[in-house]
């Protein structure tokens, strides 16, 4: 039984089909990298697997459970799916710590001295241990979702699906965040959308390359960067190369 | 300058016989107004389009047809229809369904000022619509409508004022009989003005220092006060 099983993913908006049969499986501790164009349903494919926006056909499996089944409770399934988002959406009214601790709280009903003893584990655990009082607009870009990711991990979740985490920071910060996802790899399972190849390369198990709503090739990263099948892939491999100066 | 003072140091036990039940309908009528904008706020904007038709109808009946009808068709046609209540519950009930559906469209704006990521995140932990409204949107929203909730109040304590109309003995009110037995008119209400003046003066404040207290660390603007800070 896999992880997370994604079996042909139909999403559209209006007349517009974004994802036009998507699949793939994951297994416990896996990293795994989605790439492609922008506007190709990469964001839309993992807002359709923790059902922010619930695809018209396919079915998503969560440890072989169905949860596009829409008699499974929605609510019970995304704690056990992190989220972090490409531009934090940290909740503004709460400082670190209590960005953290608020689902440990509200939704598995922690008691709240043991959520925070909780929280403050998680934003150790992103270096951010001394920042736990501080509010969102009084943190840098990378802090922020430093926090996102301690928020996400607090929930001791099966997944942590990451839509485009670094590309809203300034370059600078990209790297503290990147050092944090790669500190996960192996311990936490992780789905990836990002423009990072470096961390693709050094830090995915398989990348899956993504086009137009289809998965046009995926393979390890040696594969795809050296011998990738399809000629796609190689173009926009190479296109991202000389615009991020990567080789 | 003495005579007027004397005769404010006079007038004055009954002025703050009315200003007390101006006080108590300003504030009754917030509370009641505040809860029902609440609700039509939420239920415009979260709720099944049958249940948002009607908050929204409600909203633009009462803000389309002015206070002093509301408060005839209260006080003078319900006892037509066999239902009598006094002047003042007219007057707490009027100031709150109107005030209400004020009070409903600043929390709407509030509301839907945050940010649509604020939400998606909530839902994302694995909140429900009720928790995220409770436990992230509405903390955030609450904050925002301050200003405009100030605004309210001060429009408020002035529109009690109306409520003479039907009878109700407020500030306003005693100001008229006092001046129809001594003909001071210009003194009489140049000092409610001045009553009615200090107090909104000192609710802005003290409603700023509410907001300058609860205000989100790194954000929002400084705050400038026109009296000294304590």
């Amino acid at each position: 039984m896999h992880m997370l099983e994604v079996k042909n993913l139909h999403k559209r908006y209006g007349a517009s089909e974004v994802l036009k049969g998507v699949s793939f499986t994951m297994d416990k501790g896996e990293t795994k990298v989605i790439i492609g164009p922008s506007g190709t349903g990469k964001s839309t494919l993992l807002r359709c697997i923790n059902q922010l926006h619930p695809p018209e056909k396919g079915q998503v499996f969560l440890e072989g459970v169905e949860i596009t089944d829409p008699s499974v409770d929605i609510n019970k399934i995304r704690q056990k799916i992190g989220f972090v988002f490409q531009d934090f959406n940290l909740f503004t009214h709460f400082n670190s710590l209590q960005n953290v601790s608020i689902g440990l709280e509200k939704v598995l009903k922690m008691e709240k001295e043991e959520a925070e003893k909780r929280a403050m584990h998680e934003l150790k655990r992103v270096g951010l241990g001394k920042f736990a009082e501080r509010y969102p607009a009084e943190l840098s870009g990378g802090q922020q979702q430093r926090v996102g990711i301690a928020r996400a991990l607090a929930m001791d979740p099966i997944i942590i699906l990451f839509d485009e985490p670094t590309s809203a920071l300034d370059p600078e910060l990209i790297g503290e965040v990147l050092e944090v996802m790669q500190s996960l790899a192996g311990e936490v399972t992780m789905l990836v959308v990002t423009h990072e190849m470096g961390f693709a390369r050094n830090v995915a198990d398989e990348i899956i390359f993504m086009e137009g709503g289809h998965i046009i090739e995926s393979g390890s990263p040696k594969q795809m960067f050296t011998s990738p099948k399809h000629k796609r892939t190689g173009e926009f491999l190479g296109k991202i190369a000389s615009l991020y100066g990567e080789e | 300058m003495s005579d007027f003072i004397s005769f404010f140091a006079q007038s004055l036990p009954k002025l703050l016989d009315g200003l007390s039940t101006t006080l108590f309908l300003t504030f009754l009528s917030l509370i009641l107004g505040f809860l029902l904008g609440i609700s039509l706020a939420l239920g415009r904007i979260y709720t099944p389009k049958i249940i948002s038709w009607l908050c929204i109808g409600y909203i633009e009946i009462i803000r389309g047809t002015p206070l002093l009808v509301q408060l005839f068709i209260l006080y003078f046609g319900l006892p037509s229809v066999g239902i009598r209540i006094t002047p003042i519950t007219a007057a707490v009930i009027g100031l709150s369904l109107n005030s209400g559906a004020y009070q409903a469209e600043y929390l709407r704006g509030s509301i839907q000022s945050i940010k649509s990521g604020q939400m998606i995140a909530a839902r994302a932990l694995g909140m429900t619509k009720t928790q995220a409204v409770v436990h992230v949107i509405l903390p955030q929203a609450l904050r925002i409508s301050i200003p405009a909730w100030s605004n309210e109040l001060i429009y408020l304590l002035k529109y009690t004022s109306i409520a003479y109309i039907i009878q109700v003995v407020e500030l306003t009110a005693e100001g008229k009989f006092i001046a129809a037995n001594t003909f001071r008119y210009l003194e009489i209400f140049t000092m409610i003005a001045i009553i009615y003046l200090s107090l909104t003066v000192l609710f802005t404040e003290i409603i700023d220092r509410i907001e300058h207290r609860i205000r989100i660390p790194g954000l929002g603007a400084k705050r400038t006060t026109l009296l000294r800070d304590a």
